[in-house]
């Protein structure tokens, strides 16, 4: 667990990419099995504990510590994990500290009733960054700025493999994942014929602005709605079938309706989508579908999703990421037109003939669901990662509106010194309602101008809450910008927005001169 | 007599009205007892100031000697009357010539910490327990996470780290006044003889330290090294401390590859060390931890604790709950809220 813990305390301290690869690598080539797989379990998150919660470990803290003084360090740290380590009160002559391996076999093994005890004798064993990694590690959110990706890119590095090798067994590995060292060691086969329905990492965009179109040639483009859903790839391969985010989570547990979908050895990639009598929902739909583990029947008969395919990757046994779009296009438009079917369709292109036109239709999009377009080059093979100059996307702009700040939060991790979440409010009469919470959009420099304004224009203190002067002379303006508007009972102002975020600080505005609740209203209809 | 009538908080700071003078204020005022030399107790333009010699000395380098009209140079232990109330400064541990302001009015004894510490400090007198019905406390670290290891422990860290990375630089982040020098005397008593280099903005204050009896070793301008590639090569492997405001500064570019270290209570939480891109953070703190805290209040004994600057809820919540009766004084213009939670450049002494 020592080791583990120094691991994780210089990544948390090491701000480059680099700096970070090396350290996963040093440590998984000086530390033995199966410590090093579990680790590696640990950073790619696929380590999780049925009994072992954020709940558990919070009480376990209140049972030693007075509940206000834990209460209040939890304010003021912002990290439930360093907040108990920190606070965890020392007992002298206690155990010695168990290994990484044995505390999650322990745990796997160990019954709800016996969790409380053994966390509780871990805790005394171990020093603050021991606890620290070791809530960390139970509670399933490492935190240390490192994605699966980087921890596997490590990884391959260790046997100086790509890490897209990685990413093709991978699906076929079990944690601690010794087959796969011993691999990368040299000291046995590569792990194969085990991995079926991989996960093929992403080709990704990057955001044009109008401006920039005319140094691109229409002709070169094709052009696809962009869809308000989430990004899958969805593969199935002799019979196993799987579903991934953009990242490489493997998501398919929840969405068992759309596993029924797939036509046999494909991968496709497309956009995750509710749909509702063959056309696709807004995105505020399938949020009720994400983020969930499992999935009711009510959910599945109210918010249906399906997929809406724009890709192909893999066909039988061809790998078709080398052939051009065009190519791909052709392959995808073929197996849908006899594998379509109600909830896996083909996503249409749209015309290209100049840039002014498909301005025209961007700003008329067919769907509610449509928050923009895709712009992707006819001879683009497709890549990992965000390769420039091949994909684009042009997003709608955003709506914007002049809200006043009504409440300032301290933000958590790294921001926890400042004030750096905001609740923004409008007109309502002569009243002012909040209508939602941005912590982005800002500068470094800007976050401190607001943040000195919310300490100088404090009302109230309510832990870590401040409530900021806001009259209608008084007070600070945000032009908000947001993706969309819809109905919500829990706001009191009967709206909640989509993708907020501070676009612009209106210091030259009086809060009078902000927007009416009117204004949004009329977004809704 | 109520204890409003010895002590009181103004906007300038706490006020004593029966002998009219104030201590630590945060604006210009005809009487001033200062603690310490730190800048939000200590600023210039004060008619009077009464405090320890070093205190004095401090000001006079800081401010240049007009800071006031009238010094009076209070040695620790003996008594002083200003208006027929008696004061007497006694160590308070924080930095050299920091004092504790004990103030007697008709038998009543109140006592006013100013900032410090109960650790082991090579550069200045350890704290004095002084009993007494009030005792005014700092609570900078008044919360229960905050547990400083002890400071050797801190050093040879970073004395593994120099080992480890022989090549790079250890640039260390320290406060000007007291943090920087106690760093360089805890790496003296380590062992550690080799020049430390030093940022400008801390020749002055290292220099006073050593006029007043401090040993601090071969201490050498960082700048004299710093003219051409080649004198730079000192600084592979090398100490160079500088103030936190100069660690991400364009002045250290000239280092070449550094290490950032920064020394600092702060540096037990992890968002504030990544805030500031610290690579080896040193957790040495001039400010008592909470457990320095709630022992003094212990041994101290008061009839009632006054909290002022920093974390004071929780401190006066425990304060409460053994049976001390508690509360906490708004005193504004030190760094309101504990000091660390205004953004960097402001973050004062800790």
């Amino acid at each position: 667990m020592k080791r583990f813990a120094a691991l994780l305390d210089s990544l948390a301290y090491q701000p480059q990419r680099n700096g970070k690869l090396r350290l996963i690598e040093a440590y998984l080539r000086d530390t033995p099995d199966p410590d090093r797989g579990w680790a590696l379990a640990a950073l790619t998150g696929n380590i999780s504990f049925k009994h072992a919660k954020a709940g558990l470990i919070r009480g376990l803290a209140e049972s030693r510590v007075d509940p206000v003084l834990f209460g209040l360090s939890y304010d003021y740290v912002g990290d439930l994990a360093e907040t108990v380590a920190l606070i965890w009160p020392a007992k002298p002559g206690a155990n010695r500290a168990p290994e990484l391996s044995e505390v999650i076999e322990t745990l796997n093994a160990a019954s709800k009733a016996d969790i409380p005890r053994l966390v509780e004798s871990w805790l005394d064993a171990l020093d603050p960054d021991g606890r620290w990694a070791l809530i960390k590690l139970m509670t399933g959110a490492l935190r240390v700025g490192v994605s699966a990706r980087l921890a596997k890119t490590a990884t391959a590095a260790l046997g100086g493999q790509e890490p897209d090798e990685i990413e093709l067994v991978w699906p076929g590995l079990e944690a601690p994942y010794e087959n796969l060292f011993a691999w990368l060691e040299g000291k046995a086969e590569r792990p194969s014929g085990i991995a079926r329905a991989p996960f093929r990492p992403v080709m990704l965009s990057h955001p044009i602005e109008d401006r920039d179109l005319a140094q691109l040639n229409p002709h070169d483009f094709a052009a696809e709605w962009k869809w308000d859903g989430i990004r899958v790839q969805a593969v199935s391969d002799h019979g196993e079938k799987r579903l991934y985010s953009r990242t490489g989570e493997d998501i398919s547990a929840a969405f068992p309706d759309v596993m029924d979908l797939l036509p046999d050895d494909v991968a496709l990639d497309g956009e995750l989508l509710v749909f509702r009598e063959g056309a696709p929902a807004t995105f505020n739909d399938l949020q009720q579908r994400l983020n969930r583990k499992t999935v009711t029947k009510p959910m599945l008969r109210d918010f249906p999703a399906g997929i809406r395919a724009y890709d192909i990757l893999h066909q039988g046994e061809d790998d078709l990421r080398p052939l051009n779009f065009r190519e791909r296009r052709a392959r995808l438009e073929a197996l849908l037109t006899t594998a379509a079917r109600d909830r896996l369709d083909l996503s249409p292109l749209v015309p290209v003939t100049n840039w002014d036109d498909l301005q025209t239709k961007r700003s008329n999009p067919p769907s509610p669901a449509v928050e923009g377009l895709m712009l992707k080059r006819w001879d683009s093979a497709y890549l990992p990662g965000r390769v420039r100059g091949e994909w684009f996307k042009w997003k709608r702009d955003p709506h914007l509106v002049d809200a006043v700040l009504m409440y300032a939060q301290r933000g958590h991790g790294k921001r926890s010194s400042f004030y750096s979440d905001y609740t923004f409010g409008v007109w309502k009469g002569a009243e002012l309602v909040p209508v939602g919470k941005a912590y982005f959009g800002f500068t470094d420099e800007e976050l401190k101008e607001i943040d000195r304004f919310v300490r100088n224009n404090t009302e109230n203190k309510f832990g870590p809450v401040r409530e900021v002067t806001h009259t209608s002379e008084t007070g600070l303006v945000f032009e908000v910008a947001f993706e969309g508007l819809a109905r919500s009972a829990r706001h009191k102002s009967g709206v909640a927005m989509r993708f907020p975020r501070i676009n612009r600080l209106r210091w030259d505005k009086p809060p009078r001169d902000a927007d009416r609740i009117e204004t949004l209203e009329a977004m809704l209809a | 007599m109520r204890a409003e009538q010895i002590l009181r908080t103004t906007p300038a700071g706490l006020y004593c009205p029966r002998g009219d003078f104030y201590v630590d204020p945060v604006r210009p005022v005809a009487r001033a007892v200062i603690t310490h030399g730190h800048a939000d107790h200590a600023r210039a333009g004060h008619g009077a100031v009464l405090a320890t010699p070093e205190t004095l000395a401090i000001m006079a380098s800081r401010y240049g000697a007009e800071f006031t009209s009238n010094r009076q140079a209070a040695a620790y232990g003996a008594r002083n009357t200003i208006n027929g109330i008696d004061v007497t400064l006694v160590p308070a541990g924080h930095v050299l010539g920091s004092a504790q302001a004990v103030i007697e009015v008709s038998g009543k004894r109140v006592v006013v910490s100013g900032d410090y510490k109960r650790r082991q400090d090579p550069t200045c007198a350890p704290f004095e327990v002084v009993p007494c019905d009030i005792f005014i406390s700092e609570a900078t670290f008044g919360l229960p996470v905050f547990r400083h290891p002890p400071a050797e422990e801190e050093i040879a860290k970073l004395l593994r780290s120099l080992k480890t990375f022989p090549d790079r630089c250890h640039l260390v982040g320290a406060y000007s006044l007291g943090k920087a020098q106690r760093v360089i005397a805890h790496l003296r008593e380590a062992g550690y003889d080799a020049p430390i280099y030093l940022h400008g903005a801390m020749q002055k204050l290292c220099d006073l330290y050593e006029a007043l009896g401090v040993r601090l070793g071969d201490l050498r301008p960082a700048m004299d090294m710093m003219k051409t590639p080649l004198t730079r090569e000192v600084f592979k492997g090398a100490i160079v401390l500088a103030p936190p405001s100069a660690l991400n500064d364009v002045w250290s570019r000239r280092l070449g590859d550094v290490v950032t270290c920064f020394a600092s209570g702060w540096m037990r939480v992890r968002a504030r060390a990544r805030q500031r891109l610290v690579e080896l953070p040193l957790i040495i703190s001039d400010h008592a931890d909470w457990d320095e805290l709630t022992e003094t209040v212990q041994e101290v004994k008061p009839g009632a604790l006054w909290v002022t600057h920093g974390a004071e809820e929780a401190l006066v919540h425990w304060s409460n709950s053994i049976g001390i009766p508690a509360m906490a004084l708004n005193l504004v213009g030190y760094d309101e809220e504990g000091a660390g939670e205004t953004p960097p450049a402001a973050e004062p002494a800790a």
